[in-house]
């Protein structure tokens, strides 16, 4: 059967180009391969061969035409004992995806051109599902044990290794030294160098390797030295981990944990003083967790190392060291994706996760005395973010100050004060506020290193600011 | 079909210039280069290289008529190499490889309808569509992506083959690479772990003289691909990846080494693809001649069917399978074109494992 040469698309932008030249003429016998014309798409002057073997029956487009659409037919190809040229079909147009064939090709009357307007959004159109139901934290009346952060982070890995043999740790000293912060002390010992695994300086490197482990059905948790180092890393983090379910088709998840450290130390200056929080919070795919307390802490591990996907879990290590009361259950578990009220009050909502909700704390106290109640949310959860919490305050209080360690511009509190417009903007008797990290590299000099950080001050200052009230405290 | 190859040049252990055949280093040993895969094998590895050359033609027209979008990166003329390397592969071993990744696919016995559907966008597509020619997936035949980075695969790889060896499963990873991926600084932290840790991974360099526009004496100070990995103790071998003979004995040895827990090996395979990087590619960097002569002297379908015809088969058993697999990719493509968009309720499911 005769072939139909069309002109072809040569770059995903080309709708049509120029027929420049033609290397065969009618009567040539072609094989696969060999090049039979040149054409200019909009980028570049490209050869087209030949797909199938034949003889050269007709050329239908002259060389030089200008504008020739892609799919036109441009020439017919006879196979073995063919001497009669077909005519030639219709050109299509060809360079358009065939979205729901009809309407968008139609002819452009009235009514289909509603017609399109409707259709074409079609993607943007399609709600955004709402946040998957989150498990209950159970509320516990038993028995605490007073523990740091650093104890209860070990131990949610070590419960969980206990349960699991697929879950291994890896990460720079995390076996023979213990943990460059000790926070893996002693996991060496019990679970063997099998499980608890030394890397080179190669964050970058271990971090894909983990992934693969992950789609080799392991559970790996990775831990960066500190966060400022996954930034070696983030290539793996988002484009491996994150997104490989969605181009999977929901084949392939990455259940991974990437866990250490984040934000400011103390006295490190620029490099070692970040907080990656609204980094990783911005891409799908990803879990973005940031404990505060130790009992959250152990919860909070637990659950991610559980989690079927990609988890990144922000410690601090001025936290490292706190002490809380932690449940004594045998399972303590925390639900990913959960906000908790740490102080009721109904006069200002102030958000804030990690080490900032001590300040934030420590500002409601203050504020209380001058007769202004806060009442603190611990976010927790970055991604997916409660956000039903934090608006449910709102709507009591009519004000809100969200805190955070990082960077102001397109940080979390910005994605905050968006929820809250979004969600509770009736119910705003002033403008949210913001305490943050200043806009500027960490300093290393004492006095401005505690300039560039958030302090409390700067909270009950922004209480005072958002409730009207002038006045020292 | 005319048979358009002078001579067959197939040698163990040489490479596409031949110069380098006197290399000692790396040539497999005797006892293995005589262990001569069966007529049936070969004539099975004749036919998955035609499927590929086949489906990677039709995938180029498809793209033409604007049926595939966006980046497509045709595997014609490296059949040899992933055609070879499975044809040893043991059903446990995994494989992970690049953007390029059409071919690999269907040397792993994924559906090449399924492959061409996700060319298409549809939702019969191996990721529903979602994912595209760079970004395919099957768990089911162990192949672990098609991915988008370049070089991202490689310490994904040895992951994989971190989870062989944890899971004691006697598993290999192969992990396909680019010469130009070759220099990216993860693959020699990767070297670095596969090789402390004595990990299965083969690292399988497809050198096909360019990365994108830029040849291999442009970007790589050292063109030895295959001694990169020198310095970390893992072996390496340049092999005529035109020769899917050659490639095969050289993946024995790769794969004996790796079970028997010697750590990784690489095998740089030297090899070229005939169509531009990717179909947007005018390739004005190399001259149609260099491409002619590829294609004239070292085909890896000629190559094989020289062996084939000179060793008995016949030119009707040939045609036979050159038919079938017309027929197949035929249907892929019918079927891909068949297969509707995905619902655009598909655009927010797959994120996150609820
Ligand atoms: C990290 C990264 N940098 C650049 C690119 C763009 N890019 C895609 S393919 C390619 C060339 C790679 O060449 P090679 O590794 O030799 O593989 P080949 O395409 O020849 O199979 C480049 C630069 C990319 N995808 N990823
Ligand atoms: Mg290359």
């Amino acid at each position: 059967m005769a072939i139909e040469i069309k002109m072809p698309a040569l770059s995903p932008t080309m709708t049509e180009g120029r027929l420049s030249r033609w290397l065969v003429s009618q009567g040539d016998s072609v094989a696969s391969g060999d090049v039979i014309a040149e054409i200019e798409t909009d980028k570049a002057t490209m050869e087209v061969e030949a797909i199938d073997e034949g003889t050269i029956g007709a050329i239908h487009i002259g060389e030089g035409t200008d504008g020739v659409a892609v799919g036109a037919v441009i020439a017919t190809l006879l196979e073995e004992g063919e001497t009669e040229v077909p005519p030639i079909s219709q050109p299509v147009s060809g360079a358009t995806t065939p979205v729901a064939e009809a309407p968008t090709q139609a002819a452009p009357n009235q009514e289909t051109a509603s017609a399109v307007a409707a259709a074409a959004p079609i993607a943007a159109s399609v709600a955004a599902p709402a946040a998957a139901p989150v498990g209950a934290e159970p509320d516990w009346q038993g028995s605490t044990r007073t523990m740091t952060v650093r104890e209860a982070l070990r131990d949610a890995m070590a419960e969980e290794m206990r349960q699991d043999e697929r879950i291994f740790v890896m990460g720079e000293e995390v076996a023979e030294y213990q943990g460059a912060y000790k926070v893996t002390q002693g996991l060496l010992d019990e679970f063997s160098a099998k499980r608890v695994i030394d890397t080179p300086i190669t964050e970058h490197g271990f971090a894909g390797l983990g992934v693969g482990a992950a789609f080799g059905d392991l559970r790996p948790i990775i831990e960066f030295m500190t966060f400022n180092f996954s930034m070696q890393a983030i290539d793996h983090i988002i484009n491996s981990a994150a997104k490989t379910l969605y181009m999977s088709g929901g084949q392939m998840g990455c259940p991974i944990v990437f866990r250490g450290p984040n934000g400011a130390a103390s006295r490190v200056a620029a490099q070692h003083s970040q907080c990656y929080a609204s980094w990783y919070a911005h891409c799908p795919g990803l879990k973005v967790v940031s404990p505060w307390s130790a009992a959250d802490a152990k919860g909070l591990l637990k659950s991610a190392i559980r989690d079927p996907n990609p988890v990144i879990f922000l410690e601090n290590e001025v936290m490292y060291g706190q002490s809380f009361e932690v449940p004594e259950a045998d399972d303590w578990v925390v639900p990913i994706g959960r906000a908790n009220i740490v102080r009721q009050g109904a006069d200002v909502t102030i958000t804030a996760f990690s080490i900032m909700v001590g300040k934030a704390l420590e500002a409601a106290e203050a504020l209380s005395s001058i007769g202004i109640e806060a009442e603190v949310i611990d976010l927790r959860s970055l991604r997916p973010l409660d956000t039903e919490t934090i608006l449910t305050s709102v709507k009591k209080t009519g004000r809100m100050i969200s805190c955070e360690e990082g960077f102001p511009f397109a940080g979390i509190g910005a994605e905050l004060a968006m929820q809250v417009m979004d969600g509770a903007f009736d119910y705003l008797d002033a403008p949210v506020m913001r305490v943050t990290g200043k806009d500027v590299p960490m300093p290393y000099a004492a006095n401005l290193e505690t300039l560039a950080l958030p302090q409390a001050q700067d909270i009950i200052e922004a209480g005072k600011a958002v409730c009207y009230r002038a006045g020292g405290l | 079909m005319a048979n358009k190859v002078a001579a067959n040049k197939r040698a163990e252990g040489k490479t596409v210039e031949g110069k380098k055949s006197e290399r000692k280093r790396g040539r497999p040993p005797k006892s293995i280069i005589n262990d001569k895969p069966s007529a049936d094998t070969m004539l099975e590895m004749y036919r998955q290289m035609v499927l590929i050359r086949r489906f990677e033609e039709k995938a180029g027209q498809l793209y033409g008529m604007g049926q595939i979008g966006g980046f497509c990166h045709l595997y014609i003329g490296q059949e040899a190499v992933v055609v070879g390397i499975q044809s040893v592969a043991k059903e446990m071993d995994s494989v992970v490889t690049s953007y390029r990744d059409h071919g690999h696919m269907l040397a792993c016995d994924m559906d090449a309808g399924g492959v061409m559907a996700e060319l298409t966008g549809r939702e019969d597509g191996y990721s529903k569509g979602k994912g595209g020619s760079m970004h395919m997936f099957s768990r089911e035949k162990n192949f672990y992506g098609g991915h988008g980075i370049v070089a991202a695969q490689v310490p994904i790889g040895a992951g994989l083959a971190f989870a062989h060896k944890y899971n004691g499963d006697g598993g290999v990873n192969m992990a396909y690479l680019g010469d130009g991926a070759a220099n990216q600084g993860q693959v020699y932290e990767t070297f670095n772990m596969a090789a402390l840790w004595s990990l299965p991974v083969i690292f399988v360099i497809e050198n096909n003289q360019y990365g994108m526009g830029t040849s291999v004496s442009r970007a790589a100070a050292g063109q030895e691909l295959a001694d990169r990995g020198k310095a970390y103790g893992i072996p390496g071998v340049q092999v005529d990846g035109m020769d899917v003979l050659a490639v095969r004995t050289a993946a024995e040895e790769a794969l004996a080494h790796c079970r028997a827990g010697k750590g990784p090996y690489i095998l740089e395979m030297k090899t070229y693809r005939y169509r531009g990087h990717s179909m947007s590619d005018p390739a004005k960097y190399r001259t149609r001649e260099e491409v002619d002569a590829m294609r004239k002297q070292h085909d890896p379908i000629e190559q094989l069917r020289d062996v084939l015809l000179r060793e008995g088969a016949d030119e009707a058993q040939l045609k036979d399978i050159d038919q079938k697999v017309k027929k197949i990719v035929g249907d892929a493509a019918d079927f891909a074109l068949a297969s509707p968009e995905p619902n655009a309720s598909e655009l927010y499911t797959d994120i996150i494992v609820a």
